[in-house]
């Protein structure tokens, strides 16, 4: 703010500033073209003509304008029950996540609490070590969580990291005499906890459901080490299925044309599914950014 | 407390009871409220700790963790003598070596030129557009890379071909191109996001500083170097440090997807060579499997701790 007048008070800045300002417009510029690029060039490839896009003829806008892709999808059994499952993990989960990461969260910032900092430190010590990938499946097996709907929601009930950033904005954004005036009126920690933290706290709730959903969302470790039936599969094991392990089959092909052949279907598919389903993100993504940044600096002050 | 006049027993016991209801029972609703969370941690972070014993056995699916007989560090020498061990290591610690590097710098640029823009809509424009990236998803993006730069049909190929009338080389099998992808496009990913961590710290300069250095007709650039850089450096060697203690850490999924039996030699890295000796379809030797991952795990929390002490050192900020 402050700034935006110093300037406004100046007539016309020196010509070093002027060519300052010039080359970070330019730096900034071409960061902005470089994140853009392969955004706009997936775009338009999955709404042309699939020929084109092999023939490279698709340098930024669209050509020979085509649904194909798109029409595949919608009709491919197997990416829908993917994003209907994904949807499934990705509620369910992050409604898990919220309730667990509140109710860790809310008693370790109450200071009162005795033996609240040892159940800090066991969760802290999560974050810097891990029994690692062959004991974690052993005991999802001997959990008989192997290939349920379970497996990929309950071991990442909660993440340190998000509880840890909850619990700093608990202690230091409900006041202490809010609670002695509630406790006065005989207001029990349940009751405190659900009408008063809870309304105080949106902006950290909506924090967490982003953090938690993205990572519900984008993931695929979980479902890829413990899920082995198609119908249970969330959408980015069959984006694996088709963007990555298809491409590098077809690539091992040594007949240059018959490899072009199959892949021009394949092919037409490929773009657009990247595009659906990374569309759900980038709808929550404009509230994202306002709170996003303000999680990242939430996270960045330790409490 | 008046000297020693004896209590009756039960008298004790009641003000002990007392005393203890004091200090707990007026906070029971937080206990139960912790209940679920503190069962959850044990399940799910503690039990699987009991399993690290599969490390120094010979390890049965049959005969469970517990069952299983006792070989010593046997799983260990075998991962330290095999050839494996020098190719992983290697991967792991260059990859990292490569990406802390290339993607330490740009946010900083980055968020220093945001900064210094004055027209707020391009700032947010920028901003808008550079932090799309952090939410595509690791196989998206996997995806992308192998469709821009397949050489014949992709981006890249059609490319070279119209410069110089060749086919391309196929750089997706590469071994030697395979560090510059996968650092690169991350770098591509993350530098947005990146930069949000300098910005926050940027918003702290005292606007006060920036109006005596023009009084004393200081140029933006020169604001920059002696204002604003000195600013965000605590943060960027926290950033720089805190890093380093993850030096042993790649992730598995992006290196996993952009592998194939091409590029084996740079791609490999400890986690998929775990992955791979213990789960994947030609493994099932979870014993080799746990020691590797305990032998990552408790390097990885030796360079923490030892990240942890350096920073503490350097100005309290510690990790915990």
């Amino acid at each position: 703010m402050t700034k935006a007048v110093i300037h406004k008070t100046k007539v016309k800045d020196p010509l070093d500033d002027r060519i300052f300002y010039i080359v970070v417009y330019v730096i900034l510029g071409l960061l902005t073209l470089i994140t853009l690029y392969p955004l706009i060039y997936i775009v338009s490839a999955s709404f042309s003509d699939p020929f084109s896009v092999l023939a490279g003829k698709v340098v930024f806008f669209p050509v020979g304008f085509s649904l194909e892709g798109y029409n595949r999808i919608f009709s491919n059994d197997r990416v829908l029950t993917g994003f209907i499952n994904s949807i499934f993990y990705t509620t369910a989960g992050t409604a898990v996540n919220i309730v667990m990461t509140v109710l860790a969260a809310y008693p370790l910032s109450r200071k009162e609490l005795k033996g609240g900092s040892v159940v800090m430190v066991l969760f802290t010590f999560t974050m810097i070590f891990n029994a690692g990938m062959i004991p974690n499946y052993v005991l999802m097996k001997d959990l008989h969580l192997l290939d349920t709907r379970w497996v990929m929601i309950l071991p990442a009930a909660i993440s340190a990291y998000n509880m840890i950033i909850a619990r700093t904005f608990f202690s230091a954004n409900i006041p202490r005499e809010l609670l002695e005036a509630a406790q006065m009126d005989g207001c029990s920690d349940f009751k405190f906890l659900l009408s008063i933290v809870i309304p105080l706290s949106k902006a950290i709730l909506a924090v967490l459901v982003m953090f938690y959903a993205t990572v519900h969302w984008n993931s695929y470790f979980n479902a890829f080490l413990y899920l082995s039936s198609d119908e249970l599969y969330p959408l980015q094991i069959i984006l694996r299925d088709i963007l990555i392990t298809a491409q590098t089959a077809a690539s091992d092909t040594s007949d240059a044309e018959s490899a072009l052949e199959i892949q021009g279907l394949a092919e037409s598919m490929k773009y657009s599914l990247m595009i659906v389903s990374t569309i759900p993100m980038m709808c929550i993504y404009p509230f994202a950014q306002k709170y996003f940044t303000q999680g990242v600096m939430i996270g960045s002050i330790k409490g | 407390m008046t000297a020693a006049t004896p209590l009756s027993k039960e008298a004790r016991r009641a003000r002990r009871l007392a005393r203890f209801k004091k200090q707990y029972g007026n906070n029971w609703q937080l206990y139960l409220m912790l209940l679920l969370p503190v069962i959850w941690l044990f399940i799910f972070c503690y039990l699987p700790m009991t399993g690290i014993q599969i490390a120094f056995k010979d390890f049965k699916i049959r005969q469970g963790i517990w069952g299983s007989p006792w070989v010593g560090f046997e799983n260990f020498e075998r991962f330290f003598t095999s050839y494996q061990f020098t190719r992983v290591l290697k991967n792991t610690l260059l990859i990292s070596l490569y990406s802390l590097v290339a993607s330490f710098p740009l946010p900083i640029v980055l968020a220093l030129s945001l900064n210094v823009v004055r027209k707020a809509a391009y700032k947010k424009f920028v901003q808008m557009v550079t932090y799309i990236p952090h939410f595509i998803s690791v196989i998206v993006i996997v995806g992308m890379i192998l469709q821009m730069f397949n050489s014949r049909i992709g981006l890249y190929g059609t490319v070279y071909t119209a410069l110089t009338g060749q086919q391309a080389p196929d750089i997706l099998s590469k071994a030697s191109a395979f560090p510059h992808l996968y650092v690169w496009s991350g770098v591509w990913q993350e530098v947005g996001w990146g930069s949000i961590i300098y910005l926050s710290a940027l918003s702290a300069v005292d606007p006060a500083l920036h109006e005596a250095a023009i009084v004393d007709g200081a140029s933006r650039f020169k604001r920059v170097l002696v204002l604003d850089l000195p600013t965000v450096l605590p943060t960027a060697t926290i950033m720089l440090i805190m890093n380093a203690g993850r030096i042993m850490t790649v992730g598995f999924e992006k290196v996993y997807l952009m592998q194939n039996d091409l590029n084996l030699t740079t791609s490999e890295i400890i986690s998929t060579y775990v992955y791979k000796v213990s789960l994947g379809p030609t493994g099932g030797d979870f014993s080799l499997g746990a020691a590797i991952g305990l032998f990552n795990s408790v390097i990885n929390l030796i360079l923490i701790l030892l990240v942890n002490a350096v920073t503490k050192r350097m100005g309290g900020t510690s990790l915990w």
